[in-house]
């Protein structure tokens, strides 16, 4: 029993999350009429907020290691008028269009961090000189015009479904991805628990375990049921459990990934353990700009033009996700799970209240006494 | 009138395991200086924090008379008001604002909100001839050196109508110059009628210009002596300072001792910031095998410096030297480096420098040497629990779960964790700084225990303390070290803590 509230105590941040999740969607469902919960409206909810899921990601890594990017949107912008110059204006094919894209990026990030980590330049002040260098860039890059269209190939990053091989009403690719996933899981799991035993440590009783893998599998197959009842998963989503994966690996079954929480978490003490500070830093803003490349090119393929106009304010989207997914500015502390659960949590708001035909005005206002609130219940909680 | 300006009886001040004073008496007379004297962490600044009402009335036992009225201060403006100024080790200006600002920061002259420039100018003037400092009043702190910085904070001080002036440490970065300027300055205030209180390790400043001086150890008043009554000489002071009980404090030891291992030849460093000032001035030192070594200095020696620009070059600038291990020599110019070649620094200062508060026991104890706990080049999380329960129970730490967050853990446990840290990291040479800072005796001793038992398992070790019976109890060899040179090389059966004090106090241009 004492294990068990230890448990729940331990985990109340992302349980918290998730609970706040499922809550504000139950209510714009009943808000909205049954609207939200379509098969429809959820594969929107991911395609909508695929560009901001990425982004997400790639701040959460930076706010752990103690900085902030505010250029985000506008390198993603950026990469996106190239992508529509390389592979539009120059005709290029479309993977090594992207490729080189995504190259750019991480250069970029290079750029950002080389000022960050070495110069010892405050990456405010840095990201926000960048923000305004790479959207002037855009301008220049795309003369002010907008390049349409793309290539039909390189719509399918964005747009397109997994194709169908059975004839039904239901997709049934998409059934069997999710079966797959469910096998692969309770392997991963059964493995775990056996390592466990292995090294003679306590394990979750096996009622626990049980149902605990019973509501996984749960979740994932009711997902991907209510899925394939519309196109199926949608290659974009594909990509996301890619990068959710992997770096949730990274970050917590790598060496690279621990000395980024420990640089996060206290950089005298990291240092002097050994761990590369800067190196962390700078890595982790090279892999921001590659995260915001990747973006740039999602959004670009989804709108099927490069615009000087895209990616504003992402910044902040992508800001809020990672904070309301359990960030701290203080670094040292967050989850990759936590980022996703963040940017669904903002991406909900968003469509739950178009779909009651609530103003851009409103939402915004909105919006921004969500991100207060959860902040303010984080550091409230905290200070207990 | 009794004479005294100040009474301070039986003050009992205590912290979370620590009594920080215990029934300390002070009596200060009437325009005199009197000098209060210890070895760091006697209790002085703590005193002087209980009587200036950073440690306000209530948080702890005894009385404070003040011109024979019984005073309970609640805050440093309270005493402020009655003429009771300190002026910190720490200079509290800020180097952005000008002389004058800083002057009259908190006390500004000012009508509704809005300052008069031109009386602060010229109030600041008056001020600054008073302390014989000629320069302009609007120029930034930043720009004038130490020994004028100290000399502002005294004017500030006489801005708020000074009757006791308390000065904790004021000479320790000055020059020889500036020191003597200071001093004049004292006994010309003390002809006006001042009385100050002067906290100070420099013995022969204070033999030279005070009237009383009162000697604190481990929190207690040991003696108070007047210069015109008692023959007053550095050797009793020394005597006074150190003189205590060593019985059963630490535990038996019996490490053999083999070659030189370790061995640092030639090493400088300068002032990371202030580049043109020399912090080391050609070290030379070496540890045997299976040998404790001890670095014993006074605060701002510079044995914290020379372990951390040793260790990967973690302080100062321009660095030279080599350091060897078995005669040959090795790179130790990054801090990984260092760790590959078998050092290991546990840091004086555990939550700045030692360990990551916000996370658990486990992720810290293995952070030193995450190879310790990959199985194919990836983190094995299963293996990690395994490694950190055995460094637990090796090092008795005393935590609920290894999931526990080190900031929630005591001073002693913390300690325990920072140490079982670099055990995992499988380190041939240890330099630890402080490495029973703030912690109680039992803690103290259990990390005694695993000094030893370190140098028994043919560990070199090098031990940086500040308590003098500490190093005379655990270390077979002592270094002593003043202003960056070394200044003394003492077998432990023949040192002792008045060889030692006159050593650490001696300048380093004699003796070396």
């Amino acid at each position: 029993m004492n294990t068990l509230k230890e448990a729940i105590t331990n985990n109340v941040r992302r349980f918290g999350m998730i609970i706040a999740l499922v809550g504000i969607a139950l209510l714009f469902q009943i808000l909205t009429g049954g609207a939200l919960l379509t098969p429809l409206n959820i594969t929107n909810i991911i395609m909508q907020n695929s560009y901001i899921i990425i982004l997400a990601i790639g701040m959460m890594i930076v706010i752990i290691t103690g900085e902030i990017d505010l250029s985000v949107g506008s390198v993603a912008a950026f990469v996106g008028a190239v992508a529509g110059v390389l592979l539009v204006t120059l005709d290029l094919p479309v993977y090594i269009g992207i490729i080189l894209c995504l190259l750019l990026g991480a250069a970029i990030g290079a750029w950002q961090g080389f000022w960050v980590a070495y110069m010892n330049i405050p990456a405010f002040v840095v990201t926000l000189a960048g923000m305004l260098l790479f959207r002037g860039l855009t301008l220049v890059v795309l003369g002010g015009r907008t390049i349409a269209p793309f290539p039909g190939e390189f719509r399918t990053m964005s747009s397109a479904f997994l194709p169908d091989i059975s004839a039904g009403e239901l997709k049934l690719l998409t059934l069997l991805i999710g079966g797959a996933a469910s096998l692969i899981y309770v392997i991963y799991e059964l493995q775990q628990r056996r390592a466990a035993n292995y090294y003679n440590f306590n394990t979750t009783p096996f009622a626990l375990f049980v149902s605990k893998i019973l509501i996984i599998i749960l979740v994932i197959n009711a997902f991907t049921f209510v899925l394939s009842q519309y196109q199926g998963l949608p290659v974009v989503s594909l990509i996301l459990i890619a990068l959710v994966l992997g770096y949730t690996f990274v970050m917590n079954k790598t060496v690279l990934g621990r000395h980024i929480y420990a640089v996060g978490g206290n950089a005298n003490a990291a240092k002097l353990s050994g761990v590369r500070t800067k190196k962390m830093k700078f890595l982790a803003f090279v892999n921001m700009g590659f995260l915001a490349a990747l973006a740039g090119l999602v959004f670009a393929s989804r709108l099927n033009a490069a615009t000087p106009q895209a990616g504003q304010l992402f910044e902040l989207d992508a800001i809020a996700a990672a904070v309301i997914g359990g960030a701290s500015f203080t670094g040292g502390v967050g989850t990759i799970f936590g980022a996703i659960i963040g940017a669904l949590v903002m991406g909900v708001l968003n469509n739950g209240m178009s779909l009651m035909g609530i103003g851009t005005d409103w939402q915004q206002a909105i919006k921004g006494l969500v991100l207060l609130g959860a902040v303010a219940f984080d550091v409230l909680s905290k200070n207990k | 009138m009794s004479g005294f300006i100040l009474e301070m009886k039986h003050i009992t001040k205590t912290f979370p395991g620590v009594k920080a004073l215990d029934d300390v008496n002070l009596q200060v007379e009437q325009g005199s200086i009197h000098a209060l004297i210890g070895e760091n962490g006697a209790g002085k600044s703590t005193l002087m924090k209980v009587l200036s009402g950073v440690h306000p009335f209530g948080t702890y036992d005894g009385e404070i008379f003040y011109r024979d009225e019984l005073c309970e201060f609640k805050s440093i403006n309270e005493s402020e008001e009655k003429g009771i100024v300190i002026i910190h080790q720490e200079l509290a200006l800020i180097p952005e604002l000008s002389i004058a600002e800083n002057i009259f920061l908190g006390n500004e002259r000012a009508e509704r909100g809005i300052i008069n420039w031109n009386e602060t100018i010229l109030k600041t003037t008056e001020l600054l001839k008073k302390v014989g400092l000629n320069i302009n009043p609007q120029e930034k702190i930043k720009n004038i050196g130490v020994g004028q910085q100290q000399l502002v904070e005294i004017a500030k001080a006489l801005s708020k109508d000074v009757e006791l002036l308390i000065l904790d440490e004021p000479t320790a970065s000055l020059n020889e110059e500036d020191s003597a300027n200071l001093l004049r300055l004292l006994k010309e205030f003390q002809g006006q009628g001042m009385t100050s209180i002067l906290i100070s390790h420099k013995l022969k400043e204070l033999l030279s210009i005070s009237d009383h001086i009162t000697i604190l150890r481990d929190g207690q008043t040991v003696s108070s002596m007047s210069m015109e009554k008692d023959e007053v000489t550095e050797a009793k002071i020394i005597k006074g300072m150190v003189g205590r009980d060593l019985a059963n404090l630490y535990p038996e030891r019996n490490a053999e001792i083999g070659d030189i291992y370790f061995e640092v030849k030639d090493w400088n460093a300068f002032h990371p910031l202030d580049t043109g000032r020399q912090i080391l001035k050609d070290i030379h030192m070496n540890v045997r095998k299976g040998e404790v070594v001890g670095m014993a200095g006074l605060m701002g020696a510079g044995r914290t410096e020379f372990a951390m620009s040793v260790f990967g070059r973690s302080y100062g600038k321009k660095i030279t030297g080599t350091v060897y291990k078995e005669g040959k020599e090795i790179n130790v110019k990054t801090v990984d480096k260092a760790i590959d070649n078998g050092l290991a620094y546990v840091s004086e200062n555990r939550k700045e420098y030692g360990l990551i508060l916000m996370d658990s026991v486990r992720k810290n104890l293995t952070l030193a040497n995450l190879n310790s706990i990959t199985s194919k080049n990836l983190l094995d999380l299963h293996k990690e629990v395994k490694v950190a329960e055995d460094l637990r129970q090796k090092m008795n730490i005393k935590t609920p779960t290894i999931e526990q967050s080190t900031g929630n853990l005591s001073g002693g446990n913390q300690q325990k964790v920072v140490l079982g840290k670099w055990l995992n990291a499988e380190p041939e040479v240890l330099i630890l700084d402080e490495p029973t800072r703030g912690i109680d005796v039992g803690a103290k001793f259990e990390i005694y225990k695993i000094i030893n038992s370190l140098a028994e398992s043919g560990k070199s070790i090098i031990v940086i303390s500040s308590e003098l019976p500490e190093l005379l109890g655990i270390c077979d060899r002592i270094y002593t070290i003043n202003e960056g040179r070394i200044t003394g090389e003492i077998s432990a059966e023949e040192a002792d803590q008045e060889k030692l004090m006159t050593y650490m106090t001696e300048s380093g241009r004699e003796e070396a």
